[in-house]
């Protein structure tokens, strides 16, 4: 996917999510090595998913703020774009820690898992904001439109993975989505960039599902 | 409580994201023009298309040789189709205004198909030629 990006001439256009999609490249091959050498109900396994897991949500959040500072580019304000993340991801965390603050035993573990899961589901109000603008702006531009919506059913989705297996933690089926998913956003990028040029525009207003009118 | 409020909000979120995707790849879709082979074999004239054709097309789309980088867009599009046949069934009876949305979306779904078969014809003619060229 780094090289359909690359292919397409965005790479610097679209550092953000270059970088994401190298860091889920290591991730992933991270990940199926300690895999291989622990195996899957292993403790490392275990730490090593959720430690990267968390890495890579950091890395999807930078490519919705990139994304932000390309809907509002004309407005000027990439510089409290950038505060304002920093500010909503160290927010972001502390819940996280005040939530999982009791359990001294496993600390950093719980730590970890729940502050995937806040990410997720701030990553959602966040896409759901930006679409917002971006359907209150009239932007046109089909590659941002794609990669917005692509990022909301990304981040949509892993949320509610997440939430259902808090619900009903021994269901197979919460196992084997994550896996799904993660293939799904670069696919869906990789779509974008290979088929969609960077000129293409398209009517938001259009796109927009009945139920927002 | 709050994992099932989150549930509920972020699958809220989904389908809306899901139904303005797909129609992002409909719309970019219906910008393209069909060429003269794909209108003859489809049946399209004037961009006028049925949506019940949707899966006569994807059958032929899957004897075309694979372009590989399609694949998910049309995944989505299957997927988005077979929703609106749900809610075709449920409730199209219910408002003709929204029987007339679900009719003219998947059309849209149809002539997404269309497009898609257009341009693995266009790939099978290219793969074929360079194959000539080389013998």
């Amino acid at each position: 996917m780094v090289v359909c990006v690359c292919r397409a001439g965005s790479a610097r256009r679209y550092l953000s999510i270059v970088f994401y999609l190298a860091a889920e490249f290591f991730g992933t091959a991270g990940r199926f090595f300690v895999f291989w050498r622990f195996g899957y109900t292993s403790r490392e396994y275990f730490y090593f998913y959720y430690y990267s897991d968390a890495l890579i949500v950091i890395c999807l959040y930078f490519v919705l703020i990139g994304l932000y500072s390309r809907v509002f580019e004309e407005m000027r304000v990439s510089r409290y774009l950038r505060v304002a993340a920093v500010l909503l991801l160290a927010g972001t965390a502390w819940i996280a820690y005040e939530v999982v603050a009791d359990s001294r035993d496993r600390l950093l573990t719980h730590f970890v898992v729940e502050l995937s899961q806040n990410l997720y589901f701030v990553g959602v109000v966040l896409t759901y904001l930006l679409w917002g603008a971006v359907v209150k702006l009239a932007e046109m531009r089909t590659r941002i439109v794609q990669l917005v919506l692509s990022l909301g059913i990304y981040f949509s989705a892993f949320a509610a993975t997440y939430a259902m297996r808090n619900v009903y933690p021994s269901f197979a089926l919460w196992r084997y989505t994550p896996p799904l998913l993660a293939m799904a956003l670069p696919a869906a990028w990789g779509y974008t960039f290979l088929k969609v040029p960077e000129e293409a525009r398209l009517a938001t207003a259009q796109v927009v599902a009945p139920t927002h009118r | 409580m709050i994992a099932a409020l989150i549930f509920v909000i972020s699958l809220t979120a989904l389908l809306q994201f899901f139904v303005s995707y797909c129609r992002s790849i409909l719309f970019a879709a219906r910008a393209s023009e069909l060429s003269q082979p794909a209108r003859e074999l489809t049946g399209i004239s004037a961009g006028r298309v049925s949506g019940e054709e949707f899966r006569r097309f994807m059958q032929l789309v899957r004897l075309c040789p694979a372009h590989g980088d399609d694949g998910q867009a049309m995944a989505a599009v299957r997927v988005y189709y077979s929703i609106l046949g749900i809610f075709r069934s449920i409730a199209g009876w219910m408002s003709a205004r929204f029987s007339g949305w679900l009719t003219s979306e998947r059309g849209n779904c149809a002539y997404f198909a269309a497009v898609a078969l257009d341009r693995r014809i266009a790939l099978s003619r290219e793969l074929m030629a360079q194959q000539m060229l080389s013998h």
